[in-house]
C-alpha cells in the first residue's frame, strides 16, 4: 500500500471535510436522532415528550405484528436472494457457453437494473393485477385464481418476483465475470477425464465461483431487506393482513403514516444493528475470500 | 442573447417590486387536492385573493392526505408551519389532541371578531369536528358520505325494476342472486372502503356504537366497541356473500379494485363515496347509472339512522404572525359563503357545509337526479351519540387494522366475531398508546 505523507497537518482534514460533513449530516446526525427518539414517548407535534427507557423496544417484542414483520422479512429476503441468484447463475452459465452474441445477451440482460424499484413495482403490479392484468388471465386458464389483494401467498410471490427481477441483472454481471475468471483448462481437463456437463458444473465451476456467490449473498440480503421499500409501496403497501410488511416498510408506516415516532425510531435502531452485523460479516468474513 | 437576458432580468425585478408594492399579507395553505379538484381549489383561492387587497392565500399541493399531514407536522417541529393545513377526517384525533399546536376555528373567529354563526352549518357535517360543548374545531372543506351506485341496465336485464334500488341488505342479497342467476352480471356488489363504509358508516347507519364516550368525542379515555352484534352480523354476512360470489372485495383502504369491477359491469352495484359521482358518471359509458341510499337491516332497531362523513377539514396551526390569522378568519368566512360552497359542491360532489348552500343547490339537484342522495342520507335523522362521527387517536393505523382483520375473515382464518374482537383488542392498544403520549 502506498502511503502519502502530508507536510501540513490541516490539509488532510480539509480534503476529508466534505465527505465527513456529508457523513455527519446524512448519517450520524439522523442516526443519533433515531437513537434518542427510540427512548422517548412523544406526541406527533413534539409538544409533550417523556423518557420511557426501553418501553418502545419492549412494546415491539411484545407485539405480534412486529414478530410477524421479522418473519415476513426473513421469508422475503431468503426468497428474493435465492430467486435472483438462482436465475442469474442459470443465465450466466448459459451466456458463458455461447460462442457468438454473448455480448448482446449480456447487454440485454443488464437492462432491468436501470429500472427504478418503484417503476419495477408498478410494472409487475399491472402484469399481475387481478382485474386488468395479463398473468391472472393466463393463470385462470391453468385453473389458478390469482388475487394478491386477498391472498397472502400471492402477494408475497408478487413482491418477491418484482424485487428479484431487478436484482437478477446485477447478479448476472458478477456471475459472468466470475465464470470468465475460471480457467477453461480446468473444465477441459475434467471433460477429458470423462465428467459430463452437470458434474463439471458442480465439481469445478460452482466451487470456484463460491467467493462471488458469498459476496452476492450478502449484497442480495441487504438489497432485499433495505432497498425494496419502493417495490412494496408501489404494489402491496405491506398487505394483505401484514403479509408483506417487511421491517423497512413498517418503520415508514408506523412513523410517517401512524405518527408513532417512538416505536418507529426503536425499529430503525434494531434495523441499524442488523445492518452493522451484516456489514461486519461482509468485511470480516466474506471480503477476504472474494477474488475480484 | 445578452439583451434577452437583460430584458428578462428587468421583467423579474419589475414583477418582484410589483408584488412588494401591494404589501399583502401572505398566508400558506397546504392541501392534498390534486388534479381537477386542485385546479378548482386554486380558482376558489384566486376568487378570495381578488376579492380584497389585504391578504394573499397561497395554496400548495403537498401530495396525499397522509403526506400533507406529515409535512405539516414536520414543518411545525421545524417552526416552518403553514397557517392553514387540510387534514383528513381520521387525523382529527391527532390534531385535536395537539393543544398548543392548533387554534380551534371557533376561537379564531372569536379572536378576530368575525361574523360567525355556528348554527348556519349542517350539524351532521360539522358535528364530526366539534368538541363536546359543540364548538367547531376545524373548518369542513370537502366532506362526503358513502352511497349506493347501481347499474340500471343490468337491473333491467335481470328483470328488476331499474328505478328501485335495494333498500335493505335482504334485498341486496335477493337482487344480487336474481342478477347472477339471470346472467346479467357475474357478481352482485362490491364496495370501496371496508373500514369507512362497511364498518364505521354501517355502525352509524344502524345507530350502533363504534366506541365508548360517544365514539371517542368524550375524551382520550374512550375505547373501541365495534364488535357488537350488529357489526358481527354484517361482517358474517359479507363473508358468506363473498363465498357465494355475491360480494367481491376490492382491496384495503379505499378499495382501488372495486370501481373497475363496477365499470366493467362485472358487479351490478357498488357502495362508494358520494364524491366519486363525477368519476362514476365518466366511466359508466355503456350503461345507465342509478343512485340509492346505503342498505340497512330492517330487523335492527333504529336503522336507518344517518350516515357519517369522510373527507377533510382545514386546521389552523399556531405560531404564525397575528396578521395571518386575521386573513385566515376572512378566508374561512369567504369559504363558507353559500356561493362558494354551492359552486364547490356542485363541481366536486362533496357535500355543502351550510344550510344556505344546500338550499342554493336546489336547482342543481333538480337537474342532476341522485346528486342529493348523500345530503339526504346524512340529514335523514338528527345525529345521535352513535352517529355523530368518531374520534380516536392513531386512527390511521386502526383503519389499517380493520382492513387486515377483514382480510383474515375473508381468508377464513377467523370468524366475524373473532375478527372484530381482534380489531377492538389491537385498536385499543394503539389508542392506549396515544392516550399515554398525550397526557
Amino acid at each position: 500500500m502506498k502511503r502519502t505523507i502530508f507536510r501540513n497537518q490541516l490539509l488532510p482534514w480539509l480534503l476529508l471535510a466534505p465527505q465527513l460533513a456529508i457523513t455527519f449530516i446524512f448519517f450520524l446526525w439522523p442516526a443519533g436522532q433515531a437513537i434518542r427518539q427510540s427512548f422517548l414517548r412523544e406526541d406527533a407535534f413534539g409538544i409533550k415528550s417523556s423518557f420511557v427507557g426501553l418501553a418502545n423496544f419492549r412494546g415491539l417484542l411484545d407485539s405480534a405484528e412486529y414478530l410477524n414483520s421479522l418473519k415476513v422479512t426473513a421469508v422475503f429476503a431468503v426468497s428474493v436472494t435465492v430467486m435472483s441468484m438462482g436465475v442469474a447463475l442459470l443465465l450466466a452459465v448459459a451466456v458463458d457457453r455461447m460462442l457468438k452474441s454473448a455480448r448482446v445477451y449480456t447487454t440485454l440482460l443488464v437492462w432491468p437494473y436501470a429500472v427504478a424499484p418503484a417503476v419495477a413495482g408498478i410494472l409487475w403490479w399491472f402484469i399481475f393485477n387481478p382485474t386488468v392484468g395479463v398473468m391472472p388471465y393466463v393463470l385462470e386458464v391453468v385453473g389458478y385464481d390469482w388475487n394478491h389483494i386477498s391472498s397472502k401467498t400471492d402477494a408475497m410471490i408478487l413482491v418477491v418476483i418484482a424485487s428479484a427481477w431487478k436484482q437478477i441483472s446485477y447478479n448476472f454481471l458478477f456471475f459472468v465475470a466470475g465464470l470468465q475468471a475460471i480457467p477453461a483448462s480446468m473444465r477441459e481437463a475434467a471433460a477429458i477425464d470423462g465428467a459430463g456437463p452437470v458434474r463439471r458444473f458442480f465439481d469445478i465451476t460452482f466451487p470456484l465461483l463460491s467467493p462471488t456467490t458469498f459476496f452476492l449473498l450478502v449484497v442480495n440480503i441487504v438489497y432485499a431487506m433495505f432497498e425494496t421499500f419502493a417495490v412494496i409501496d408501489a404494489t402491496t403497501e405491506g398487505g394483505p393482513a401484514q403479509a408483506t410488511n417487511i421491517m423497512v416498510y413498517k418503520v415508514y408506516f408506523d412513523g410517517f403514516i401512524g405518527q408513532n415516532i417512538g416505536s418507529s425510531a426503536a425499529q430503525s435502531v434494531i434495523l441499524m444493528l442488523i445492518v452493522i452485523t451484516l456489514t461486519v460479516i461482509q468485511f470480516r468474513y466474506v471480503e477476504k475470500r472474494v477474488e475480484y | 442573447m445578452t439583451r434577452l437576458m437583460t430584458a428578462s432580468a428587468l421583467a423579474l425585478i419589475a414583477s418582484l417590486s410589483a408584488a412588494q408594492a401591494q404589501s399583502k399579507t401572505d398566508l400558506q395553505w397546504w392541501h392534498a387536492m390534486g388534479g381537477e379538484l386542485g385546479a378548482k381549489l386554486e380558482e376558489i383561492v384566486k376568487g378570495f385573493n381578488d376579492s380584497q387587497d389585504e391578504y394573499n392565500v397561497i395554496p400548495s399541493y403537498k401530495g396525499t392526505y397522509p403526506e400533507t399531514m406529515t409535512a405539516a407536522i414536520a414543518a411545525f417541529r421545524a417552526k416552518e408551519q403553514p397557517a392553514i393545513v387540510q387534514v383528513f377526517e381520521v387525523g382529527t384525533g391527532t390534531m385535536m389532541a395537539a393543544q398548543g399546536a392548533i387554534i380551534p376555528v371557533y376561537q379564531l373567529m372569536q379572536d378576530q371578531g368575525t361574523n360567525f354563526d355556528p348554527n348556519a352549518f349542517l350539524p351532521s357535517v360539522v358535528g364530526y369536528y366539534t368538541d363536546t360543548d359543540g364548538n367547531m374545531l376545524s373548518m369542513p372543506f370537502n366532506s362526503s358520505t358513502p352511497i349506493l351506485y347501481y347499474n340500471k341496465t343490468v337491473f333491467e336485464k335481470a328483470g328488476l325494476d331499474p328505478n328501485t334500488p335495494p333498500k335493505t341488505w335482504a334485498e341486496m342479497e335477493e337482487f344480487s342472486k336474481k342478477i347472477m342467476e339471470s346472467g346479467a352480471a357475474s357478481c352482485g356488489f362490491t364496495t370501496g372502503w371496508v373500514s369507512w363504509i362497511q364498518t364505521e358508516n354501517f355502525s352509524a347507519w344502524h345507530n350502533a356504537p363504534i366506541g365508548t364516550e360517544q365514539n371517542g368525542f368524550g375524551g382520550l379515555g374512550a375505547r373501541l366497541t365495534l364488535n357488537g352484534p350488529a357489526q358481527v352480523q354484517h361482517w358474517g354476512n359479507l363473508k358468506r356473500w363473498a363465498d357465494e360470489g355475491i360480494f367481491k372485495y376490492g382491496g384495503p383502504v379505499g378499495g382501488d379494485n372495486a370501481p373497475p369491477m363496477f365499470y366493467s359491469q362485472e358487479c351490478a352495484m357498488i357502495m362508494n363515496s358520494s364524491a366519486s359521482r363525477a368519476g362514476v358518471l365518466a366511466n359508466a359509458k355503456d350503461f345507465e347509472l342509478g343512485f340509492g341510499m346505503l342498505p340497512y337491516y330492517d330487523d335492527i332497531e333504529g336503522a336507518p339512522q344517518n350516515s357519517i362523513i369522510g373527507g377533510a377539514t382545514l386546521w389552523v396551526l399556531s405560531g404564525r404572525p397575528d396578521a395571518e390569522y386575521a386573513g385566515a378568519a376572512k378566508f374561512f368566512e369567504y369559504l363558507s359563503s353559500p356561493e362558494v360552497q354551492a359552486d364547490w359542491a356542485s363541481f366536486s360532489g362533496y357535500l355543502p357545509i351550510t344550510q344556505a348552500a344546500g338550499e342554493q343547490m336546489a336547482g342543481f339537484f333538480g337537474e342532476n337526479p341522485g346528486a342529493d342522495t348523500g345530503l339526504r342520507q346524512i340529514t335523514l335523522n338528527t345525529p345521535t351519540e352513535n352517529s355523530k362521527g368518531l374520534r380516536f387517536g392513531n386512527y390511521v393505523q386502526i383503519r389499517g387494522i380493520i382492513d387486515e382483520e377483514f382480510e383474515q375473515l375473508l381468508a377464513g382464518s377467523k370468524d366475524a366475531q373473532g375478527a372484530l374482537d381482534s380489531v377492538v383488542e389491537r385498536g385499543n392498544k394503539l389508542i392506549e398508546e396515544f392516550q399515554a403520549q398525550n397526557q
